[in-house]
This record gives C-alpha cells, sequence and structure tokens, in this order.
C-alpha cells in the first residue's frame, strides 16, 4: 500500500472539499464581524449552488469553457441580492436575525427546487453540466512526486478561495473599511460618533456575505457534483458558520477550521480504500462532518471572541 | 481690550419629545476660552441640549450660532466639521482595539490601501504630549484603565480637530486622584485655546474648575452666572428650586451587637483569579460601614457572596452568629439580609414587570401573598400600595411597568420593597448612583432610620464624599482586601485616597498574618 499516493489523495479532496467551506465562511465572517448574525449562510449556498448551474447550462453550448466562470459570477450576484431580505430585515427593521435567517434558509430550499422544476420541464434536479470547472496543474510544480498532486492540482475555485482568505485578512485587519467593520461590530455607536454609517456598513457586509456564500455553494455545483439538486448543499452553510466560530471570526482560523472539516468529508474516499465500509455502514461515515462539527461546537469553543454586538439591532435613539 | 467672542451661542432652543417639552426656549452662550457648567438634575434636559449641539438631535425651534455664524448641525459629523467634539460619559470606545485605532477610526491615515499606523501612531504621540494626556498608544482599550480610556475620549476629539470640547458628566466614573489629574487636563486645554462645556451635577466640580455657570431646570433656563461670584448652596437651590441640605444630619452612632461577621473570605473573580483575597470584616447593629475603594477591587464580589450569588471559595459569612456561606440567596435573604443592588435595571427591578409586582419579588412565597400555590394578587396589590404611599414613589399606579419610572424612583421603590422585609442587615451598593440631589437627600435619611433602629448597614459606593457624609466607620478595600478602617468623622478625602490607591496600609486593619 502506497501511503505516501494515500496521504497525497487525502490533502487532494480536503481541499476539494474544502473550497465551498472556505468561501462560505468567510462570507459569514463580513456579516457577523459586522454585527448581523448569517444563519442563513445554508439559504446563500442553495441560491448560489442553484444559480451557478443554471446560468451554465444556458451558456453551456455558446460559450463552452467560459460558462462555468459566467455562473460562477452570476452566482455572486444572485447570493448578494438575496442576502438583501436579510439587511433589510436585521439592519433596517432590527428584527431577531436569527428568524429572519432562519427565514431564507427556507426561502432558498423552496424557491430553487420550485424553479429547478418550473426550467427543467419538472425535474428535481438540473440537467448534469457538459460545461464545468477543470482542474488546473500548476506547471512543474504540479510534477513534484505527491506534493504536487495533492496541492498543485486543483480546482480554479480553489485557488481562488485560498487568495479570498488572503485577501480577506488584509481587508479586515489592515485598511480603513475593515476596522471601521470591526467597528460597527464591536460598539456600533463609537462608529456612529465618529461619523461612521454603521447601516450602510451592515448592508454592505451582509451583501458581500451572500455573495461569498454564493460562490461557496456555486463550487459544489460546478466541480464536484455537476448538477443542482435539493441536496447539492445539505447543510455545508450550517458547517460554516461552525468554521466561523471555531476560527474565532478571524479568516486564518476559519479557513483551518474548514480544511478541518472538508478533511471529515475527504476521509470518506480513503475508507472505501481501505475497505472499512464491510465493516461500518456508509451512512456512519457520511455523518462524520456533522458529528464533528457537533463535538468541536460543545467542547472546544465558547463565544468569547464574538464581536461584541453580534445580533444586537443598532437603534440610534437607545443609551 | 476686544470683548471675548462667544463661540457658542444657543437662541431659544426648544425640543419636544412625545408628552414632554425637553427644551424650552433655552438659551445658552459660552465664550472663547473658558469652562462652562451646565448645571441641572437628572432628565433637567442638559443632555439633550448637548445632544442637540453635537448634532444627535435636531432642535424644534431656536437657533445655534458657532463663532458668531449661524450654523445648522444635522449629525456629528458636522459637528465635527464645526470643531465641536463630545467625551462621552459611557465612552465610545472599542474595547478590542489599540487606543491609536480607536482615536482614528473614521479618519484614518492611509499608506496606498492600508490605514498607516505609524502615521497614526505618531500623531497620537504629538498630541498625547502637547496637551499632556499620557497614553499608551499601543495598548488595547480593554487593558488600560478608565482615566486612560478618558484621556483616549479626549484625544479623539483633539484629533478631529475639536475647538469647544464637550464633557457629558466626566467625573462619574474616576477616583479622587483621576478627578484632580482631569482638573489639570481641562486647564490645560483651556491654556491651548480650547473652550469646555462641562455636564454636571456636581457643585464641587463646578466650584473648582469652571469661570460660569448656566442652570438648568425642567428644560428652562434657571441663571446664568459667574462661578467667582456664587457659592454652592446657592447653585443647589437653584438647581433644585429649593434648599438643599448637604451635610448628612445624624446623632453619633450607637454601634451594639455584631451582625455580620466576614471572615477570612476568598472568591474567584469572573477572570479566575481571585477577586476577594482572604478578607475579613464586622458590621455591627446601629452603625453604617462604608466601603470606600476604587471600582474593581472586589467590591462587586464581595456583595454577591454576601448575597448568595457567588461561590466563596473559602472563608465564613456569618449572620447574627449562624453560618450562611454560600447559601441560595432566598435562604439569606430570608436569615435577615436586605440588599439594594448596585444595577438596580439588572439586578433590583424586573423592569417590565408591574410595580406591584417587583414589591414582592423576594416574598411571594410567602403565606401573606400565596394561597395553595396561587398568588393571591389582592393582598400583593395592597402591600404595593401601602409601600408606594410610605415611601413616596412617584408612579402613575401600581400597575404602571418598572421600566416607566424614573431612576429616582425606582431606586425608592427598591428601598421600600427592602427596607419592608425588616432585615437585620441592609447591604446598600451605590445607591444613589446616577440620581439627583432630592433623591439622594432622600435615600441617605434612610439608611440612617435603619441605623438609628438598631439595624445594621453595609454601604457601599465609589463617591468618596457620600461615604463620607453617610457612614460612621469606612474600610478601605484595596485589591480585594481590606487595606484599612478608619473612623468617617476623622478622616479625609486625601488619607482615603491613598490607602484606596494601595498607597498605604494601616496597622491592624487589614489581616496581615
Amino acid at each position: 500500500m502506497d501511503w505516501g499516493l494515500i496521504a497525497s489523495n487525502l490533502v487532494h479532496d480536503t481541499i476539494v472539499f474544502s473550497t465551498a467551506l472556505i468561501f462560505a465562511s468567510l462570507g459569514g465572517l463580513y456579516s457577523e464581524r459586522s454585527g448581523v448574525v448569517n444563519i442563513a449562510l445554508e439559504g446563500m449556498m442553495i441560491i448560489g449552488a442553484f444559480t451557478g448551474a443554471v446560468i451554465t447550462y444556458a451558456f453551456q453550448d455558446s460559450f463552452a469553457g467560459g460558462a462555468p466562470w459566467i455562473g460562477f459570477l452570476a452566482a455572486g450576484i444572485a447570493g448578494a441580492i438575496f442576502a438583501l431580505p436579510h439587511a433589510v430585515a436585521s439592519v433596517t427593521f432590527k428584527a431577531d436575525q436569527t428568524v429572519s435567517g432562519v427565514a431564507l434558509n427556507f426561502l432558498a430550499a423552496g424557491l430553487s427546487v420550485y424553479l429547478t422544476k418550473i426550467i427543467f420541464n419538472g425535474a428535481g434536479q438540473t440537467t448534469t453540466l457538459s460545461s464545468v470547472f477543470g482542474k488546473w496543474s500548476i506547471p512543474v510544480l504540479h510534477d513534484i512526486p505527491y506534493l504536487g498532486h495533492a496541492i498543485f492540482e486543483a480546482y480554479p475555485t480553489s485557488y481562488l478561495a485560498f487568495i479570498m482568505v488572503f485577501f480577506t485578512w488584509y481587508l479586515v485587519f489592515k485598511t480603513p473599511f475593515g476596522l471601521r467593520l470591526r467597528a460597527v461590530g464591536e460598539h456600533p455607536r463609537a462608529a456612529d460618533t465618529v461619523g461612521i454609517n454603521v447601516k450602510k456598513m451592515r448592508y454592505m457586509a451582509v451583501m458581500i456575505s451572500g455573495a461569498l456564500a454564493a460562490w461557496g455553494g456555486a463550487t459544489i455545483s460546478l466541480t464536484t457534483t455537476s448538477n443542482f439538486s435539493h441536496n447539492t448543499v445539505s447543510g455545508q452553510g450550517f458547517i460554516a458558520i461552525a468554521a466561523l466560530i471555531f476560527g474565532k471570526w478571524h479568516p486564518a482560523g476559519a479557513m483551518g477550521a474548514a480544511l478541518f472539516f472538508g478533511v471529515a468529508q475527504a476521509i470518506k474516499s480513503l475508507v472505501q480504500i481501505f475497505g472499512l465500509t464491510k465493516y461500518v455502514p456508509t451512512e456512519f461515515i457520511f455523518m462524520l462532518p456533522y458529528v464533528l462539527t457537533i463535538l468541536v461546537m460543545a467542547g472546544l469553543v465558547g463565544r468569547s471572541n464574538a464581536p461584541a454586538a453580534l445580533g444586537k439591532p443598532y437603534d440610534t435613539g437607545s443609551r | 481690550m476686544n470683548p471675548v467672542k462667544s463661540v457658542v451661542e444657543m437662541r431659544g432652543i426648544t425640543k419636544r419629545f412625545p408628552g414632554i417639552i425637553a427644551n424650552d426656549s433655552i438659551t445658552l452662550s459660552v465664550k472663547q476660552g473658558e469652562i462652562h457648567a451646565l448645571l441641572g438634575e437628572n432628565g433637567a434636559g442638559k443632555s439633550t441640549l448637548m445632544n442637540i449641539l453635537f448634532g444627535l438631535y435636531q432642535p424644534d425651534e431656536g437657533e445655534i450660532l458657532i463663532n458668531e455664524t449661524p450654523v445648522k448641525i444635522t449629525n456629528p459629523n458636522k459637528a465635527n466639521e464645526l470643531g465641536i467634539g463630545m467625551v462621552h460619559q459611557h465612552f465610545m470606545l472599542v474595547e478590542t482595539f489599540t487606543v491609536t485605532e480607536n482615536i482614528v477610526l473614521g479618519n484614518e491615515p492611509k499608506n496606498g490601501l492600508k490605514i498607516d499606523i505609524k502615521t497614526a501612531e505618531r500623531a497620537v504621540e504629538q498630541l498625547s504630549n502637547q496637551y499632556g494626556l499620557k497614553v499608551d498608544p499601543r495598548a488595547k482599550i480593554q487593558d488600560i484603565s478608565v482615566g486612560m480610556q478618558q484621556r483616549v475620549e479626549i484625544l479623539k476629539t483633539l484629533y478631529r480637530g475639536a475647538d469647544i470640547l464637550i464633557f457629558d458628566e466626566p467625573t462619574a466614573v474616576l477616583t479622587p486622584q483621576e478627578i484632580n489629574e482631569l482638573i489639570e487636563i481641562m486647564h490645560n486645554l483651556v491654556k491651548e485655546g480650547k473652550t469646555i462645556i462641562l455636564i454636571t451635577h456636581k457643585l464641587k466640580e463646578i466650584m473648582a474648575v469652571c469661570d460660569a455657570c448656566t442652570i438648568i431646570r425642567r428644560g428652562k433656563v434657571i441663571d446664568s452666572v459667574l462661578v467667582k461670584e456664587t457659592n454652592p448652596d446657592e447653585l443647589a437651590a437653584k438647581m433644585v428650586g429649593r434648599e438643599v441640605n448637604f451635610r448628612v444630619d445624624k446623632q453619633a452612632a450607637q454601634p451594639k451587637e455584631t451582625i455580620l461577621a466576614i471572615e477570612n473570605l476568598t472568591a474567584l473573580g469572573n477572570r479566575g483569579v481571585n477577586a476577594l483575597n482572604n478578607l475579613s470584616l464586622e458590621v455591627r447593629a446601629g452603625e453604617i460601614l462604608g466601603i470606600a475603594g476604587v471600582d474593581g477591587n472586589g467590591q462587586s464580589e464581595l456583595i454577591e457572596v454576601l448575597t448568595g450569588l457567588r461561590r466563596a471559595s473559602s472563608g465564613r459569612v456569618l449572620l447574627n452568629g449562624k453560618e450562611i456561606t454560600n447559601q441560595t440567596p432566598r435562604s439569606i435573604s430570608e436569615s435577615g439580609l436586605s440588599h439594594i443592588p448596585e444595577d438596580r435595571h439588572k439586578r433590583g427591578l424586573i423592569l417590565d414587570f408591574t410595580m406591584s409586582e417587583n414589591m414582592v419579588m423576594e416574598t411571594y412565597f410567602h403565606p401573606t401573598f400565596n394561597k395553595n400555590g396561587f398568588l393571591d394578587y389582592g393582598a400583593i396589590d395592597k402591600h404595593a400600595a401601602k409601600l408606594i404611599e410610605e415611601f413616596d414613589v412617584r408612579t402613575p399606579s401600581i400597575y404602571t411597568p418598572a421600566r416607566a419610572l424614573s431612576g429616582g424612583n425606582q431606586q425608592k421603590a427598591i428601598i421600600a420593597r427592602e427596607v419592608d422585609k425588616n432585615p437585620d442587615i441592609l447591604i446598600a451598593a451605590q445607591p444613589t448612583r446616577g440620581l439627583d440631589v432630592g433623591a439622594i437627600e432622600f435615600i441617605h435619611r434612610r439608611l440612617i432610620e435603619q441605623r438609628d433602629k438598631g439595624k445594621a448597614v453595609l454601604l457601599l459606593s465609589l463617591e468618596l464624599d457620600e461615604v463620607i457624609n453617610v457612614s460612621d466607620r469606612i474600610a478601605v478595600i484595596y485589591e480585594g482586601n481590606i487595606v484599612g478602617i478608619v473612623d468617617a468623622k476623622a478622616t479625609t478625602e486625601q488619607e482615603l485616597g491613598l490607602l484606596m490607591s494601595g498607597g498605604k496600609r494601616m496597622q491592624g486593619g487589614g489581616n496581615d498574618e
């Protein structure tokens, strides 16, 4: 048995599975750093996966290889628009942010399947896409034994996800925008008194959140599944929230947590190689990411690092 | 010589809120380079007026002139542009940010896309030196003292180029030493050409630093006076509308047997380190024991342990010789301990319950109010009506939610409830915080009345004046231990201040082994 190859495959698959989680948890980061709880990541991912698949389907004959990019871009826009009601409810109308998020999750689940049925003549899922993202091999580097396959042969979206981690870190911790974003999430009134528009910051944050989460969803339908159905996302939005909390609302932390949960998914294939499925029902293996999520959330972290104003609507009148 | 020009001129400012007129045709004139006090009781309309000046509210009538030019101040940004800065009572600082980040927030120097943190830190250092406001630009807000946090607030306004600084009750959170430093800072600011408006209800501060004083009562200007031509008694009378007696009248204490004995008490604070270190203390019947100390030296934890809200890790608490250590709050309360909590909104009242319900929070299970497991609302209402009458709680009815009452009346209601239990010991934690002169007088009288009835009273306050005036003996708490016990009549603010800062440890006062 070639352990090197097994390890190489495991890392490779981990990156594949983590990509969606990284995008979505970064999305959650923008929203929550601004003080708005975003439990709607799941719904935003669903909208992204759906939009990505449908738009790619529409363009795949005329644009071929470019179609997934068009689909990906459209998914981001759709996600940002879909996030808007969450911002309206929780920022403008000061509604309970969890309730608003849950509502969006239901809306996304229902709406996406409903529209799929309309577009694809009553089918519960989109036709398998002929044009999806292919893996990119980085010249020279991908020839490195084991390591090359593990890291330097990946979907372009995965590379983009890692770039996004760095970009988010820079934006949130090094720029005036980031300082203001965090100020709004920690002490909105302080931000208000120095002339920062709290509502505007939160609207922007929630919409960025929607776009990134939707990208996370689109990476699934445009890479691993090649179509969209009701279970394309299946709870990964919630795992992304867990990754965000586990990562202590820090981009690198969220990425680390996303990779950790990615391993749990990647391990499925490893288990099959070892033939363990003969002894353990596959359902148990598939449960792994969710079980790990619960264990991590229950045992390892408190909410101590959460932005101080998280979940609290900002009321200009109150003191 | 030119007459000094007026930098802030507010004319005929009227602001109505639903049901009340917060400002009724107020006129205020502040001269260049002066420290101008805005004096008034809580709810008199000082904060409303200043929020109008800072752009947080819009006046319904009247006009504002800054440097003799009419202006419209539509938001805080506009106020900043006009050179108006506000040092808020509740600091507007982000705890997890550094001093520098807080100061430059919203106005960050940039280097490309990045915040130029080096330049920002230099700017902070430069301002800090110019005005003698000592801060550490790289420290996080959560790690620095309240005094330094306030200096950061001041620097924030200076960084934005403010020439007119509004200080909203700035001394409420400071120790006597820090208050002296602040007074020094204010003088420095004026020397550098700034103008200061000081919102306060403390007469001593006005006499110490201000040049002029405008007194507001119930939304109207009562008078505008020069401080050197007035005295505290006159100011107080104008503020309250009647003569006020500052000296707390009381006979000498007649201390008898020990009611509350605290022996070698140790308890953890919220951060997991000892907040109380082997603390011992006795309170006797017929005396008021005051605890003085800088906030955060274990006062809150001590009260919590005594009332059963926090576990003691070692040591004992005896009430009338009976051990009550680590018992439930109800059993301690039933043993004869009453408690006026530090935070009346969080622990004193359930704000959305009616006054009637709030009055039986600790006694609803007594047979008087409880018939076969059902609350006897008839008895509860009668009880409430009696207490509200007796303690002069101004409420529209006993069915009004506690939230709707003013702070002073909320506090009176709590005192009514606690005193009515006829406790052996009454613990009063900051009983007059945020209250105005009239309410303070009332509460002090009630505490002394308890003492004269032969009860023990433990008074905890961050206001040194209050501790000195009301108490018979004063214990000073520092880092979770009692570092000295002094006679209230014989001590001075200086002596207490020194003890409070840990600068001196008295022989025999603490528990040094």
